[in-house]
């Protein structure tokens, strides 16, 4: 047995949550040192996994496998591919830069970050995290069904208590039901899979790597399909069941947000990849039509309403929506271009719209306004942030050089194989989201500070600073180098490719 | 002849009873300000018995003994001990319960029911079954209506007693006639003969029908769920919390035990009957708890639900059906423990019993509301708190059994679940206090609860979590039906 990196990976949030709830509440700075401590552990452990993943051997690696219940045949059975390597390092980097990002400013005009009672702040936070994280590396069906229910749950109360005080439990409670009822429907279709793998083989196992073998018939296949996937897919806000997304995002705390739309909404893609399209690949074949429609619509339409919207946060929430729907419409292409492509969106877009709500935040922590007609001359107070949003911007609109291009560029090329007419229309996005990036950028960044804001604002701390840092590397290391990231998502495609038959 | 077998077959009951005894000696003789300590003596006497029991009474292969009245095996076993945890729990939770905990006489009756529980569990004879399912409810209706001078347990104790009597009279009526056409009250003989096919289907599923009434009452299955809600609430929290968990988890022994073991060759015309009772029950709990504003009768029609979807796993009739009963009602006995416990911790710092004045409450005691929210996300069936594995468990069984509307059923409904336990847990951590002012209005916890709620919320993650030991329990349990 090697070193169990993505056991300790996936608990280090977990422990960490339980020393910060075993800590005086009045402890604030160091329970921050706590959170901040596990987060850059993982952040490190997790791109040590990056760069030892061998792609000459591909597959699974760092597998780990403890038997948990065996009568039922479930296990503790983790181990990363191409697909999941890099969103393992997604999401830490987002849990390190949203620590940082929630660090918090106790200046009286900013009150940035947390608080209010951090300790339960980041205790839930972390929860959320280890749920994350278990799901990107469980090759159990069972033991990923669990941590994607840890995953969602804490969402609840991280809404709740530290959100916008206006719509936070309207929209918290709206998010949770979605996700639910979402689980649940999927839980369904994943015990009539085990049930019916074991009557196909007798094997009484939730090992995915085994039902892949199940030889599922067509036709349940064709039933199975559309609830396992769009149960997991509303997670992954897929249309028309994306509309908690917006709202949960802003009524979210900014590390929230980071983490809902940089992780979790990835969480919802991935899983709905690995169950349903790699348990049931007849079925997807059967029904990628329908996918396509829903995400190309969710792509043109996400794009349209963040077009129209005066709050930045609802802005970035569509704009959100749209850029998922690239992912979902990569997926339901089938091809090798298509799932490379929303291989590399997916981990292009957590670090993207991470970056977004980091500057949405800092921003909105001085100003007190998310309005965009009332917001202007931000460069000039804090020109780290600007910088840092237009990059943002320039990846959103899938600009060359930047990690969006590298994404989307293959999305579009595996639709055009597909449906050519789905390219053309989808491609209206890119123009549109351009429109709207620019328009904004130009008006919070460059345009009149309004009366009411000079001398309330302050520029980003030193924390903010390395947390924009970070994510803005990110996003250009891949776009300069393509290499860095896509010959490893290739590798995971090829193995969705073996089983959906061919090509 | 009195054997070994026969000695351990009952070891943990003569424990009890020795106990028991101890208390009558010893409570009079201690002052009136230290009687509270009969508590630890009550619980630390039963954990002893647990251990005890485990090391020197643990069965083998399953065996009649004590003239053909008790069944010795895993299943009795796991509940016992399911029970007599549950016990301990309660009696450390009377102990500060104000007029309940310094009265020796609590503790007697708890220990009594709890008697006539373990009995419940291994009873092989129908007349044995009935004496046990007496023995269990007539101290319960007295601990029920145990608060002197309070009307609303006084009205509890008095339903209490009146619905159980009703209703344990229709199912003694319903084991006279089973004695009538077959002529033998044991258990084992009258799977035989149905099996044989010596006996009519018909008349059965008549007798049937009346032995529901008086088991539908122990767990609360809806249509005979009335009481529920009003005894909870009138009753000490505690008692309320034991009545909810021990009680309903005994119901659901003998329901295991009489139904896979007597009446399975006539199986699809009850199982069809008893899933449209869990679907009717699941829904009905549910939605009376929606609008709900006291929280014990809020967590009374949640335990009714719960009693729902524990039925499940009786409707598959399958061995993993009866062994996610067993594992839903272990893993359910411990968060609702905990839950009636946080009400009861709560409620004797403030004297509140209303969901709004939850308000503030991970203000006024962090431990408390972390405690609250392991509880309700359990009750809500969320990992890693023991409700979601049982949950998944119950539904995987129905969904082999074939039943897939039953759960289709089942999770539209832990979607309605979701949204009240939220709800509550709005108020601990969302709202806050009117004036604010949460650190003047800090809840300090008793040692004795601190214990038995630590306890508690431990077990609840351990189950969620660390599954593979209690699901082979179950599992052993369940073999034994078979």
């Amino acid at each position: 047995m090697n070193f169990p990196v993505l056991s300790i990976i996936t608990f280090i949030p977990m422990v960490a949550a339980a020393i910060m709830l075993l800590m005086p509440a009045q402890r604030k700075n160091e329970t921050r040192a706590v959170a901040l401590a596990a987060a850059t552990l993982a952040l490190i452990l997790s791109i040590w996994v990056y760069f030892n993943y061998d792609q000459a051997t591909a597959g699974y690696q760092f597998i780990e496998r403890y038997n948990w219940l065996p009568a039922l045949g479930i296990s503790l059975y983790f181990g990363v591919d191409g697909m999941s390597t890099p969103l393992v390092m997604l999401t830490g980097v987002v849990m390190f830069t949203g620590v940082l990002i929630s660090w918090g400013d106790d200046d009286k005009h900013v009150m940035a970050g947390i608080q209010d009672r951090p300790r339960e702040f980041f205790a839930f936070l972390f929860i959320l995290a280890s749920g994350v994280f278990g799901v990107f590396v469980s090759l159990d069906l069972f033991m990923l069904f669990f941590f994607y229910e840890i995953a969602v749950f804490p969402m609840y109360l991280l809404i709740a208590i530290w959100g916008w005080v206006q719509t936070r439990e309207y929209a918290a409670m709206k998010l949770t039901l979605y996700l639910f009822i979402g689980s649940v429907v999927s839980l369904v279709g994943v015990l009539a899979m085990f049930w019916v793998q074991y009557q196909n083989t007798g094997l009484l196992t939730f090992d995915m790597l085994q039902m892949e073998k199940a030889g599922f018939s067509q036709a349940f296949q064709y039933i199975w399909f559309l609830p396992v996937f769009l149960g997991f897919a509303v997670l992954g806000g897929i249309w028309p069941f994306h509309n908690w997304s917006p709202d949960g995002h802003v009524a979210a705390p900014t590390a929230v947000s980071m983490f809902h739309a940089g992780v979790l909404m990835k969480l919802g893609a991935f899983a709905a990849l690995r169950v349903g399209v790699m348990l049931l690949p007849e079925g997807a074949k059967q029904w990628s039509w329908l996918i396509m429609i829903f995400a190309g619509v969710a792509v043109v339409y996400g794009a349209y309403i963040a077009f129209v919207q005066m709050d930045l946060k609802y802005m970035i929430g569509f704009s959100s929506v749209s850029h998922m729907g690239l992912v979902m419409l990569g997926f339901s292409t089938l091809n090798r271009a298509g799932l490379t492509g929303a291989g590399v969106q997916m981990f292009s877009h957590g670090v993207m719209t991470a970056l977004f709500f980091a500057i949405t935040g800092m921003i909105y922590d001085r100003s007190h306004t998310r309005q965009i007609p009332e917001l202007g001359g931000m460069s000039k107070i804090m020109p780290f942030a600007t910088v840092g949003f237009i990059i943002g911007g320039l990846v959103s609109m899938g600009m060359p050089g930047f990690s969006g291009f590298v994404a989307e560029f293959p999305i579009f090329m595996g639709v055009w194989r597909v449906q050519w007419l789905v390219a053309v229309i989808a491609s209206i996005s890119i123009i549109i989201t351009a429109a709207y990036i620019m328009r904004n950028i130009r008006q919070v960044f460059f345009g009149d500070m309004p009366a009411k804001l000079e001398g309330h604002m302050t520029d980003v701390t030193i924390l903010d600073k390395v947390a924009i840092t970070t994510l803005c590397l990110l996003m250009i290391i891949i776009g300069l180098f393509p290499s860095f990231m896509v010959p490893m998502v290739e590798k995971g495609v090829e193995n969705i490719l073996r089983l959906l038959g061919g090509a | 002849m009195f054997t070994s077998t026969m000695f351990a077959s009952i070891l943990p009951e003569i424990l009890i009873l020795t106990i028991a005894m101890l208390i009558l000696v010893v409570e009079p003789f201690w002052k009136e300000e230290k009687r509270r300590n009969v508590g630890w003596l009550t619980a630390g006497g039963l954990l002893a018995a647990m251990v005890i029991s485990f090391l020197f009474g643990q069965p083998g292969d399953p065996i009649t003994t004590l003239g053909g009245m008790v069944r010795f095996d895993w299943l009795g076993f796991f509940f016992k001990m399911l029970f007599m945890f549950a016990g301990a729990a309660t009696a450390l939770l009377f102990m500060d319960s104000e007029k309940v905990g310094h009265r020796g006489e609590a503790y007697l009756l708890l220990l009594a029911s709890l008697l006539g529980m373990n009995l419940m569990a291994v009873s092989a004879d129908l007349v044995m079954l009935y004496l046990a399912i007496e023995t269990t409810s007539i101290p319960l209706y007295v601990l029920a209506g145990f608060m002197l001078g309070d009307a609303k347990s006084t009205e509890a104790g008095f339903k209490y007693l009146l619905f159980g009597a009703l209703t344990s009279t229709v199912m003694l009526y319903g084991f006279s006639l089973v004695f009538g056409f077959s002529g033998t009250t044991d258990i084992y003989q009258l799977a035989s003969m149905f099996q044989a096919g010596s006996l009519s289907i018909g008349s059965a599923l008549g007798v049937l029908a009346l032995i529901v009434v008086g088991l539908g009452f122990k767990v609360s299955i809806v249509p005979f769920h009335f009481w529920a809600p009003d005894v909870y609430e009138g009753s000490p929290t505690p008692v309320a919390g034991f009545l909810s968990t021990a009680s309903k988890a005994a119901g659901f022994a003998v329901l295991v035990r009489l139904f896979f073991v007597a009446f399975p060759s006539f199986a699809p015309s009850w199982t069809l009957a008893f899933a449209i009772l869990a679907a009717i029950t699941m829904t009905v709990g549910n939605l009376l708890a929606l609008p709900q504003t006291n929280i014990k009768r809020l967590i009374a029609f949640s335990s009714v639900a719960h009693a729902g979807y524990a039925l499940i796993g009786v409707v598959a009739l399958t061995q993993l059906g009866a062994a996610s009963v067993v594992f839903y009602l272990a893993a359910y006995l411990a968060t609702n423990l905990l839950a009636f416990g946080i009400v009861m911790a709560f409620s004797r710092v403030t004297g509140l019993e209303d969901i709004k004045d939850y308000s503030g409450l991970s203000r006024r005691s962090p431990a408390l509301g972390l405690m609250m929210l392991a509880a309700f996300l359990s009750l809500a069936g969320m990992p890693p708190f023991g409700g979601f594995v049982a949950k998944v468990f119950v539904f995987a069984a129905g969904i082999q059994a074939g039943y897939l509307w039953l759960v289709i059923v089942g999770i539209l409904n832990s979607i309605i679940g979701v949204y009240y336990y939220l709800n509550v847990l709005k108020y601990v951590y969302l709202y806050r206090m009117p004036e604010q002012d949460e650190e003047n209005h800090l809840i300090p916890l008793s040692r004795p609860y601190a214990i038995a709620l630590a306890v508690l919320v431990i077990g609840v993650i351990l189950i969620g979590t660390v599954f593979a030991p209690w699901f082979s329990w179950s599992d052993a349990a369940a073999m034994n039906l078979f």
